[in-house]
């Protein structure tokens, strides 16, 4: 049971954390079996004659049973098409349902076997599971079609849904379905060579929700409305880590439709008829508030400690734990500190709000029979685990229904769960099983933390005689996001992987003989979580935007200065999709009159990217018009929603990158809302064009790949326009 | 104390206090999930209505504001209107929270303007988040649903959904 943890103990990713995180709640309950059948234990979850992810209908439907939450990313589309695929199913039959709570039957297999979506992981760890799924009920309907037709297995074809022999008996799944039932499933399916793919790769692989999320009546948490139920909304602390002292309900109970007023651990919930009589009643409360251990430092202190730290004005904690951290390490460190700089320059990144459309939600029903939960989980074990250890049950039986969620970007999967959780502790003081739906206002949202951490970078580089980096020292001050991981799992011990993936690995310190890159992450009060592609929003910028200041000095032309290291690091997928974009984007071309582009690579989640863009300045701030997306994710599934994909990922990163920027006034969050925390709007979107490399490597995600490359890319073109460096993020200053 | 709301064609009495956003009478009350919360503040558009053809934050404006205004919701397109087919067509929506409201502010653009330019639809949508950054396809679709023959109008008048047993 432990063997686990000390596999992962360093250089752990997010899968393993979610998975060690499971294992370590899980393992007080359970002992002596294997972690998905300890975790889905009390589930009354049941499978179907042809698995956990296909079911048939005697209409002829075809019901692919999706293990992820469909927030915006398109894998509904893209898992149902794999299974379609080795089904040779009509695709317009073809309806995607998503699966109920059950690490056994749902378990992601890259986040070791809990049930999550995160990482960009979905249709990776999907493929071959769904591709056996479809070849094995596609085989037991062949089976069933030649004992019921009196004719050899071999010669029955299926295409677009019609099982057929050439004596021209055909049928469709439906008419089949009670026969193909009674099969046994074949152990080993035969599963079709790619190149005789009909449907996966090609354009007709569409999403399936588009007209239930054009006409109103897609269902997300914020919709439910169940018979009895009741809405909540909690005062929450204005400081991070301070807590209730005393409250006065007097005027919240007086609002019409107010029913009652508890205190749960994270602040003073109010529960009412209706939504606006709950925000009436929340908005009337007097609460006190106890900030004895309350974080109350402003972020420009922290950012200020966080640099002193870098810069060594500050001396570390030689603790191995809480000092120092290597991640990349090669050769003379005293030589990476030593010679004359070429580029030495310092970047800050700001907290980020995941700001989703739809604010934080969730509706639980607890003391009444199993406690249920019906909202966007991104990760129901750890959720069920969280739940579990409030109403005191077994984490397999928290039943979990998993609706549309309105955007995540990571801010829904959560160690701690906590707006779960808190709608847990406050359905369990109403009881009886009667629904609540705990409903977040945007300023709720906005100021309860969970951001991309703040991040500080020191970089200095040191070039041979040809100006390619010959020493390469790099300091990285973050909060680790692992630490808010259960006790006892990754962030003690090892290197956060989250805070420098991107610049452990990357290319550029392949091809550089001198490496001394180091780690360190002091503690803070404010919650940080993962943000679209993570540790890439930064670390991406501070390689891309480093290396094009690099080519300046070298006077070597950026695209040419990044092929030459690519080359040095063999970093043949970085050459490819490099190649491909400069291609596309006519890079040797002049850019259009008044427009200078940019260039940017950057490879996360298994999935390497390259943006050029075309940027000019206007009314004093970026604008940013076309950019030519490369990208190479292995076996392309749906190449529309790839392209959607980097279109929305661009905008995601483009939007921090030029405006994102959560602030704190002595502990307090400055922002509350979208006057205050700019995003990205229509007009200031780019025109994206998308290109995929061929490639005939298992599938990688698409999620997150597509938006850490934009932001140095436009910091590359504002480098060739102004000859400046941009050195700290928003863009924008507000 | 009822009040009296002409939705999607039909006219009903309801019972929120008249200083309730139409957001959440329509939400809460009438069943019309649709129309989405975003903000509460005017600045997201995720809860764009219209009132007689004009675009409107139902999240700032009191039912008691409303007068004699006509309101069509998302459920008052019908579901077939020309930009809901331009939108599934181009597979717009991502997470799709904030297409309703998209949607109707787009209508309410090509009431008044029969082809809008480039120009015409960022005054127009601006007012409309998408952090998913569907802006792209949202641009097209509406130049898609602008060169549709016979796009109507007037939107067609649809039921409102049952309220849920109690």
């Amino acid at each position: 049971m432990n063997k686990p943890f000390k596999d992962i103990a360093s250089g752990a990713s997010r899968r393993d954390v979610l998975a060690v995180g499971a294992t370590l709640a899980g393992s007080s309950l359970l002992v002596g079996c294997s972690l998905p059948e300890m975790l889905s234990a009390g589930s009354k979850v049941e499978v179907g004659a042809f698995g956990p992810f296909l079911k048939f209908a005697t209409d002829g439907t075809v019901t692919v049973i999706s293990k992820h939450i469909e927030f915006g990313q398109g894998n509904h589309a893209g898992l149902a098409a794999i299974a379609a695929e080795e089904l040779d199913a009509d695709w317009s039959k073809v309806k995607v349902e998503q699966a109920a709570a059950n690490a056994k039957l749902y378990g992601n297999i890259n986040m070791g076997g809990t049930q999550g979506t995160g990482g960009s992981s979905a249709i990776a760890n999907s493929w071959t599971q769904l591709r056996t799924a479809g070849a094995a009920a596609r085989a037991m309907f062949v089976s069933a079609a030649a004992a019921k037709w009196g004719v050899p297995a071999g010669e029955i074809t299926v295409a677009n849904g019609v099982i057929a022999h050439a004596s021209g008996k055909q049928a469709g799944f439906g008419e089949l379905v009670s026969d193909a039932a009674k099969i046994k499933p074949p152990e080993k399916p035969t599963l079709k060579n790619p190149k005789a793919f009909t449907l996966v790769g090609t354009d007709r692989v569409r999403r399936k929700d588009a007209q239930a999320k054009s006409d109103g009546t897609a269902r997300y948490t914020q919709d439910v409305r169940l018979p009895d139920m009741l809405v909540a909304m909690v005062a929450h602390a204005p400081k991070f880590g301070a807590k209730v002292k005393s409250f006065d309900a007097t005027a919240a109970k007086k609002v019409a439709g107010v029913v009652e007023v508890y205190q749960i651990p994270t602040g003073v919930a109010v529960v009412a008829n209706s939504t606006w009589a709950a925000r009436q009643g929340r908005d009337a409360l007097k609460v006190e508030w106890d900030e004895a251990k309350a974080e109350t430092r402003g972020s420009a202190q922290i950012l200020q400690e966080f640099k002193d730290l870098a810069s060594g004005k500050t001396a570390a904690p030689t603790d191995k734990k809480k000092g120092w951290q290597a991640f990349e390490s090669k050769g003379d460190a005293a030589q990476a500190a030593g010679g004359t700089a070429a580029v030495e320059v310092t970047y800050d990144f700001p907290y980020l709000a995941h700001a989703t459309m739809e604010p934080m939600n969730c509706v639980a029903m607890v003391g009444k029979g199993p406690t249920k939960l019906v909202f966007g989980s991104q990760t129901p074990t750890l959720d069920q685990i969280n739940t579990a250890g409030i109403v005191y049950a077994l984490p397999g039986s928290i039943e979990i229904e998993t609706l549309f969620a309105g955007g995540s970007f990571g801010r829904r999967a959560n160690f701690q769960s906590d707006y779960v959780t808190e709608c847990v502790h406050i359905a369990k003081k109403v009881g009886k099983g009667r629904p609540v739906k705990l409903v977040w206002t945007r300023e709720d949202d906005m100021r309860a933390g969970y951001y991309r951490p703040l991040v500080h970078h020191a970089v200095r580089v040191t070039v041979d005689k040809d100006g390619y980096p010959a020493t390469w020292r790099h300091r990285v001050v973050t909060q680790s996001i692992m630490k808010g991981a259960p006790p006892g799992s990754p962030g003690g011990g090892g290197v956060d992987a989250t805070a420098v993936e991107g610049a452990m690995g990357s290319p550029y310190l392949k091809a550089t003989p001198v490496v001394d890159a180091q780690l360190i992450t002091p503690d803070a009060g404010v919650p940080v979580l993962w943000w679209r592609s993570v540790g890439a929003t930064h670390t991406a910028y501070v390689m891309e935007h480093t290396i094009d200041q690099l080519a300046k000095k070298a006077g070597k032309d950026p695209v040419e200065y990044r092929r030459a290291l690519y080359q040095k690091a063999g970093a043949g997928r970085h050459l490819a999709v490099l190649n491909l974009a400069a291609e596309k984007a006519g890079w040797t071309t002049p850019a259009p009159a008044g427009w200078t582009r940019g260039v940017a690579v950057h490879e996360s989640f298994g999935t390497v990217v390259a943006q050029v863009a075309e940027v000019k300045i206007e009314n004093g701030q970026p604008k940013v018009g076309r950019v030519v997306t490369a990208i190479d994710c292995g076996v392309a599934i749906s190449p529309d929603q790839i392209a959607a994909q980097m279109e929305g990922g661009t905008c995601y990163g483009l939007s921090g990158a030029m405006f994102g920027n959560v602030t704190l006034t002595n502990g307090v969050v400055d922002q509350q809302n979208f006057d205050t925390y700019r995003v990205l709007r229509n007009s200031e979107a780019p025109t994206v064009e998308t290109y995929i490399v061929p490639s005939a490597n298992p599938p990688s995600g698409v999620g997150e790949p597509g938006t850490p490359v934009i932001g140095p890319a436009v910091a590359n073109a504002l480098l060739a326009i102004t000859g400046q460096p941009t050195l700290s993020q928003p863009f924008v200053k507000t | 104390m009822a009040t009296t709301v002409d939705v999607n064609g039909r006219s009903l009495n309801v019972n929120s206090p008249p200083d309730t956003p139409l957001l959440w009478v329509l939400r809460d009350e009438l069943g019309l999930t649709g129309t989405k919360y975003g903000c509460g503040v005017a600045q997201c558009g995720a809860c764009t209505v219209l009132a007689d053809g004009q675009p409107i934050r139902a999240c700032q404006t009191p039912i008691s504001a409303l007068g004699a205004a006509k309101i069509t919701t998302i459920e008052g397109l019908g579901g077939n209107h020309p930009l809901q087919q331009a939108w599934v067509k181009l597979d717009v929506p991502q997470c799709g929270y904030c297409q309703s409201g998209q949607i109707m502010s787009a209508c309410a653009l090509l009431a008044s303007n029969a082809n809008p330019d480039d120009e015409a639809i960022s005054g127009a949508m601006d007012g409309n988040i998408c952090r998913c950054g569907a802006y792209q396809r949202i641009r097209a679709a509406i130049k898609e649903a602008a060169a549709m023959p016979a796009a109507p109008a007037e939107p067609a008048a649809a039921p409102v959904a049952a309220k849920p047993a109690a």
